[in-house]
């Protein structure tokens, strides 16, 4: 049964995510004193913490004043009141183009799009991505910086679920990659979702943060309560290795993991990079990582046509050549739409990742 | 440029859109007004207009315009709010001087049994969710007159852009409880192929456009599906459903805009049900509603009880006719209430009071109050209510269990139907996905025919 299916998926997702990763010393440290809690739960607090410290800071979108279909807006409309914090109409291009005019006015506009799915640009006509691509991602550049909309930023869910199909599973961040002027950003985890959510709000520029819906409810970790921030642009080593680099973003990186685990009972070592920020990106890191292990595979969920992995690819190929010992790989989903009884086919699996890393590392 | 000369000028130009002569206001202007007033009133004012000299009239592209001296803003919303026709009261009897389109003791029956069969379907369907059977089910209780007496008062000829709280007009059309329950368990008799969620039905025998997730976006498909029938000389229109919320998406208003001017047979069904999702309609508007909306565009419309059979029926009878006979698209706002949560993924006691549901689940259940009628003309008993709610469910317990144990489509119709034939890229992630489907069956699901 589907469901039954996505229950074991899940399953295995949450064994990997609850007991996080081992992460850099900065959130080590800070790791200490928090509390366990979920992926909502650490958004929650840091959209908390964002209005507390800013009274320029505005939340809003559909449905979020009695807590989101998420759960990840709950109780801020209490807190901070209805001025600040509101449900909009039905219209994420009004929400997005609302959302750019107030922040170029120099408030802290965090708007929310209630799935990925329905930021999309040609399935459908009325979504923002004019608004985005056209007015947020240009308004600096096209006025030679008389004007910006830094203070925005867009929260909004994305990714398989289990049971989504077409419309609430998908992950369209390679189109937002496309469009200089944006930062993309992707957390995998409650507490790099927490630091990650506040330095994009806090960043003097728009961006898009796409959240693992999967882990929301799923994702356990440690997350200090205090206002902290992590920092974009620049990407994490999780585990040093030597045969072969990883590189991945958001949830694919609990899949990665696993992956990393099975390669190193068979004796391969995995450099695991998490990217974090998708544009701009630390092309360093992941440049200093390959030209260690000579090997490089990319996973993402969206589609591998055209999708992130495919710009990670060409810029190594560029930079890494002579260093190279195997073409680089790709593990990604189909280039199919999302697919409702096909979820776990069109998925980017663990052992697809594994045989793509013995293939490479014993080419 | 000869355009722009006559922008400025106060005397009409002499083209054939604005035919009027010498102190000329009489063509253009005249018309409507006689339209829209009613008897004496309309004269006088035409009269009125007519005495004044023409530089009191601005003689501009589209229509000429009046000057008063005196500045007075339209108000944001007019002091009282449009009416709603409505044919039955709460109890079920006709109201006295009420208007309607005649239904025959067939047609009336069927609008019924089908009412109660969308209730069953809702009942069952939500309770297989609950159990895990299917991963997603949306009822459309409160909605029942909606669904079936609007797609009662169309032919099949008419092609229907659906939202998603709209399975009746599917039932009404003859999509079996077999057919619906394929879908919802996403097997391979599904005419999806299993690869959307549950209740995204859709149906080319039966004129019915596949639903889609985003809000919206079917209404302007709908719009220039109506212009191809226009063209093709069609005893037909389309019609569209949405929701409240459905109002605030840039497509809608593209819609209606487009409507309009292509002269469009089609009629934008807006389902207002007081919430979407959480958010209720005075957060998603400040108009009165959508109705005022159509007007605004240029759109003859109507609000109606939308839980009243007899209203939606005569309502949609009649702007049929306007839609395919004038060629011009037709906004019904019918009024109602979405008596069940938003899906199986929301709790609306939440967000609203359990008083206020209750109150819209008994004293307005449209179901209960078209059977009043429908029994006060002697065409329906309790024997009948009985036998049908008992046939039908045992019925539709029965399509769920064929539906639940029929297989999944087979894994080649993953990769069909993204192109007219599977692309080059395609097969060879077949290929490889078959590779390593034998290497590790057990990742994947058993009841997918590989
Ligand atoms: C473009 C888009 N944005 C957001 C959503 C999420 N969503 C699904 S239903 C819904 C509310 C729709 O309300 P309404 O149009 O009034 O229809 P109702 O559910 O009341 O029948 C929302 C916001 C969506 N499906 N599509
Ligand atoms: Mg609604």
């Amino acid at each position: 049964m589907a469901t039954a299916m996505a229950v074991r998926a899940l399953g295995k997702r949450a064994s990997i995510a609850a007991r996080g990763f081992s992460s850099s010393c900065e959130t080590e440290k800070a790791a200490k004193d928090g509390k366990p809690i979920n992926l909502f739960s650490a958004i929650n607090q840091a959209l908390h913490i964002a209005l507390d410290t800013d009274p320029r800071a505005y939340v809003f979108g559909e449905d979020i004043r009695f807590g989101g279909v998420f759960r990840c807006t709950t109780g801020l409309f209490d807190r901070f009141g209805r001025s600040r914090v509101f449900n909009t109409p039905l219209c994420e291009q009004g929400i997005v183009g609302f959302a750019i005019g107030l922040a170029a006015m120099g408030n802290r506009a965090i708007a929310e799009i209630q799935f990925a799915d329905y930021i999309y640009p040609a399935f459908d006509q009325a979504f923002p991505f004019n608004v985005i691509v056209n007015e947020a991602a240009k308004f600096r550049y096209r006025s030679g910086n008389e004007f910006n909309c830094g203070g925005l930023t867009i929260r909004t869910p994305y990714g398989a679920v289990g049971h989504g199909g077409h419309y609430h599973s998908q992950s369209p961040e390679s189109f937002f990659c496309h469009v200089p002027g944006l930062k993309v950003v992707i957390p995998r985890s409650p507490r790099q979702a927490k630091g990650l959510l506040l330095s994009c709000i806090r960043d003097p520029n728009p961006s898009i943060f796409f959240e693992p819906k999967w882990l929301y409810r799923l994702a356990v970790e440690e997350v200090p309560e205090h206002d902290y921030m992590l920092p974009l642009s620049e990407a994490e080593v999780i585990h040093q290795g030597s045969d072969i680099t990883l590189v991945g973003w958001g949830a694919q990186l609990s899949v990665l993991e696993q992956a990393c685990v099975e390669a190193a009972k068979e004796g391969i070592s995995c450099e695991l990079i998490d990217l974090r920020t998708l544009i701009p990106w630390d092309k360093e890191t992941v440049e200093a990582s390959v030209r260690k292990t000579g090997k490089l595979l990319v996973s993402h969920e969206a589609p591998v046509t055209g999708g992130f992995g495919a710009e990670i690819s060409a810029s190594i190929a560029e930079s890494c050549f002579l260093r190279l010992e195997a073409p680089v790989a790709r593990i990604c989903g189909l280039d199919t739409p999302f697919p409702l009884v096909y979820e776990q086919f069109y998925m980017p699996t663990k052992n697809k990742i594994l045989d793509a890393i013995k293939a490479t590392v014993n080419y | 440029m000869a355009s722009l000369a006559a922008f400025g000028r106060s005397i009409c130009p002499t083209s054939p859109l604005f035919p009027a002569p010498a102190c000329g206001n009489l063509g253009s202007l005249l018309r409507p007004v006689r339209h829209h007033g009613s008897g004496e009133a309309a004269g006088e004012a035409v009269l009125q207009v007519d005495n004044r000299c023409s530089d009191q009239v601005l003689d501009f592209p589209g229509g000429k315009v009046m000057f008063v001296p005196e500045m007075r803003f339209l108000p944001g919303s007019p002091n009282e709010r449009i009416n709603c026709y409505r044919v039955l009261d709460e109890n079920g009897q006709t109201i006295s001087g009420s208007r309607f389109q005649e239904v025959s003791k067939e047609v009336a029956i069927k609008m019924y049994s089908d009412m109660v069969t969308l209730q069953i379907m809702d009942t069952v369907f939500y309770e297989a969710q609950r159990q895990g059977r299917i991963s997603f089910y949306l009822t459309s209780n409160g909605e029942e007159a909606i669904n079936v007496a609007s797609a009662a008062a169309l032919t099949m000829d008419d092609i229907v852009f659906p939202q998603y709280r709209e399975p009746g007009v599917l039932l009404w059309r003859g999509f079996t409880l077999q057919e619906f329950a394929n879908q919802c368990f996403g097997n391979k008799l599904d005419y999806g192929k299993g690869r959307q969620m549950p209740i995204h039905y859709g149906s080319s025998r039966l004129n019915y456009f596949t639903v889609s997730s985003p809000i919206a976006t079917q209404i302007p498909h709908a719009v220039g599906a109506a212009y191809s029938l226009k063209m093709d000389g069609k005893n037909a229109c389309t019609i569209t459903y949405f929701g409240d919320g459905g109002t605030s998406e840039g497509d809608f208003h593209a819609a209606l805009n487009f409507a309009a001017v292509m002269e469009s047979p089609v009629i934008f069904f807006c389902r207002n049900n007081g919430w979407a999702i959480s958010t209720p309609t005075a957060e998603q508007f400040r108009s009165d509603g959508a109705v005022v909306r159509g007007q605004a565009y240029g759109i003859h419309s109507i609000r109606i009880d939308g839980n009243d059979a007899l209203a939606v029926y005569s309502a949609v009878h009649a702007a049929r006719e306007m839609a395919v006979h004038d060629c011009r698209p037709v906004l019904v706002e019918a009024l109602t209430y979405r008596a069940g949560h938003h899906s199986t993924s929301d709790d609306s006691t939440k967000y609203r009071s359990t008083d206020e549901i209750q109150h819209w689940k008994t004293a307005r259940d449209p179901v209960s109050r078209f059977r009043n009628w429908v029994e006060g003309n002697g065409w329906w008993s309790e024997a009948a209510e009985v036998e049908h709610r008992s046939s039908t469910r045992k019925e539709l317990l029965q399509a769920i269990q064929v539906a639940e144990r029929a297989e999944k489509p087979p894994l080649s119709e993953l990769f069909t139907d993204v192109y007219d034939r599977v692309p080059s890229n395609l097969w060879e992630q077949e290929k490889s996905l078959r590779e390593t489907i034998k290497k590790h069956p057990k990742d994947y699901p058993s009841d997918v025919p590989v």
